[in-house]
């Protein structure tokens, strides 16, 4: 089992009832997959808000940051690397900055 | 009846007003989901303090929320909305096919029987039912199946389903409305449904008075009389007295018959209430003046009500689920504007006071009438 730090916009963790940043208990190999299985376990109100329902895709406006990396279009279930799945580093889930009203 | 509760969608957030019988002072708590769009809320009648809102949001999607103690707390519920069987394919707006896309819910329609039944219509046009008070969801597939699906098109805003009405003396009969498709009803509690728009007459598609493919706007209903219909389209304003099956327009003296809401009194199954709007091209009051307007013949001999509204230099609109009527015996008419103003008249019309000013732009209005 790995503790993992996840960081999500503001609106999610609004909608999840957290503040800062999410220590996630992360079963298996650690991956993108693997994390927002084990967040949306935890808070099932995230489920459909991250990636779509069925699909998984990731949503278009979404972003995943690994060590100042965009991981984005990498394989979902590549390994993150070790100082993410140690938790010294944070997995950020970042939502674009796209304008709008 | 002492007090009536007041359900606002904004742009960015809901709105949850009260007040008492007078309605001439307003409580106003929110926004609650701050910054997210609130496409509808909506309250059972069978238990007043059940409250469904659809949240949503272009980042992170559909969210739908229940509150149990009159929207005091909310709780978010089941946001899982999947096509049934083969997903198929509707027009683009080029006419080429395009797969169905789950993207919001417009609409939100308790049972009027049970508490733990509830609808949504959703874009891309669908209807949705949860009988658990909203974690489930299942479309009913034989809306989307019966055939004329592959004809329907997005209007300028989304191929929606915006419009649920129950019929309260039948309760197989349901009745919706979506952009641009037209209408729909049902006879056996959504199993099957049939297009209902025989004498619509949209000069703006290929074939004027085609089964479907017509962009209503909205559909009202008064309970007393589930057989009338009352529909504000495109363009005109239409009226059905054999539940859908032939309509006829009944905007008569109207300046402009262009509008998105459309709503019957309370206790006047023929007083409506329209707003009309310039154009399609155009939306917003003509001439800068905010005018709702009121027939007491069912149609067609309509009569200005401006006392308290603004009457220059207003260009805002009131979008399709933004006008409501609560059951005081002083029938009360509510709107919402897109400029943040929500107006109340507590006299049938007569006259409008601001119930709020300033809020995001408002996307529906609901009212809810308690004891």
């Amino acid at each position: 089992m790995s503790l993992v730090r996840v960081e999500i916009p503001y609106h999610l963790r609004t909608l999840a009832g957290v503040r800062g940043e999410i220590a996630l208990d992360v079963a298996g190999a650690v991956s993108i997959q693997s994390v927002l299985d084990a967040l949306e376990a935890e808070y099932p109100m995230l489920e459909g808000t991250i990636r779509d329902h069925g699909t998984l895709r990731r949503r278009d406006f979404l972003r995943f940051f690994v060590c100042g990396d965009d991981w984005s279009h990498e394989p979902t279930d590549k390994p993150l690397p070790e100082v993410i799945a140690t938790g010294k580093e944070t997995l950020l889930i970042i939502g674009a900055i796209a304008g709008g009203d | 009846m002492s007090k009536v509760r007041l359900l606002v969608g904004t742009r960015k957030g809901a709105f949850v007003m009260t007040a008492d019988g007078k309605r001439d002072k307003w409580k106003i708590s929110g926004p609650h989901f701050a910054g997210w769009e609130i496409y509808h809320m909506k309250g059972s009648k069978v238990n007043p303090d059940r409250i469904y809102a659809s949240q949503t949001s272009g980042w992170f999607g559909q969210v739908m929320q229940r509150s149990d103690d009159g929207g005091k707390t909310w709780e978010a519920v089941g946001n899982k909305f999947v096509y049934e069987g083969e997903t198929g394919t509707h027009q683009w707006y080029d006419g080429t096919p395009h797969p169905w896309e789950f993207k919001r819910v417009w609409h939100l329609e308790p049972s009027l029987t049970e508490a733990e039944t509830v609808y949504a219509g959703a874009e891309d046009a669908a209807l949705f039912v949860s009988k658990d008070s909203g974690q489930n969801w299942t479309e009913l597939r034989g809306l989307r199946g019966h055939g004329t699906g592959p004809k329907w098109q997005p209007g300028a805003g989304g191929m929606c389903l915006h419009t649920v009405i129950l019929d309260p003396k039948d309760p197989e009969r349901m009745f919706i409305a979506i952009s641009a498709a037209g209408a729909f009803r049902t006879d056996d509690g959504g199993a099957t449904w049939k297009p209902i728009n025989k004498g619509l007459h949209s000069q703006y598609i290929p074939d004027p008075t085609a089964e479907v493919g017509h962009c209503v706007h909205h559909i009202a209903m008064h309970e007393a009389r589930p057989g009338v219909l009352f529909m504000q389209k495109h363009w005109d304003v239409m009226r059905s007295d054999d539940a859908g099956e032939n309509w006829t327009e009944v905007s008569g003296n109207l300046p402009t018959d262009f509008g998105f809401v459309i709503d019957v009194h309370a206790h006047e199954p023929e007083t409506l209430y329209v707003v009309p709007i310039k154009s399609d091209s155009e939306h917003f009051p003509m001439e800068g003046a905010l005018r709702v307007f009121r027939s007491r013949t069912g149609g067609n001999e309509w009569e200005a009500l401006t006392k308290g509204l603004p009457q220059k230099d207003c260009y805002v609109n009131v979008l399709r689920d933004a006008m409501s009527v609560d059951r005081m015996d002083e029938c009360g008419v509510y709107f919402g504007t897109t400029g943040g103003q929500v107006y109340v008249s507590p006299d049938g019309g007569e006259s409008w006071n601001a119930v709020a000013e300033h809020l995001p732009a408002v996307l529906s209005v609901e009212v809810q009438t308690l004891a």
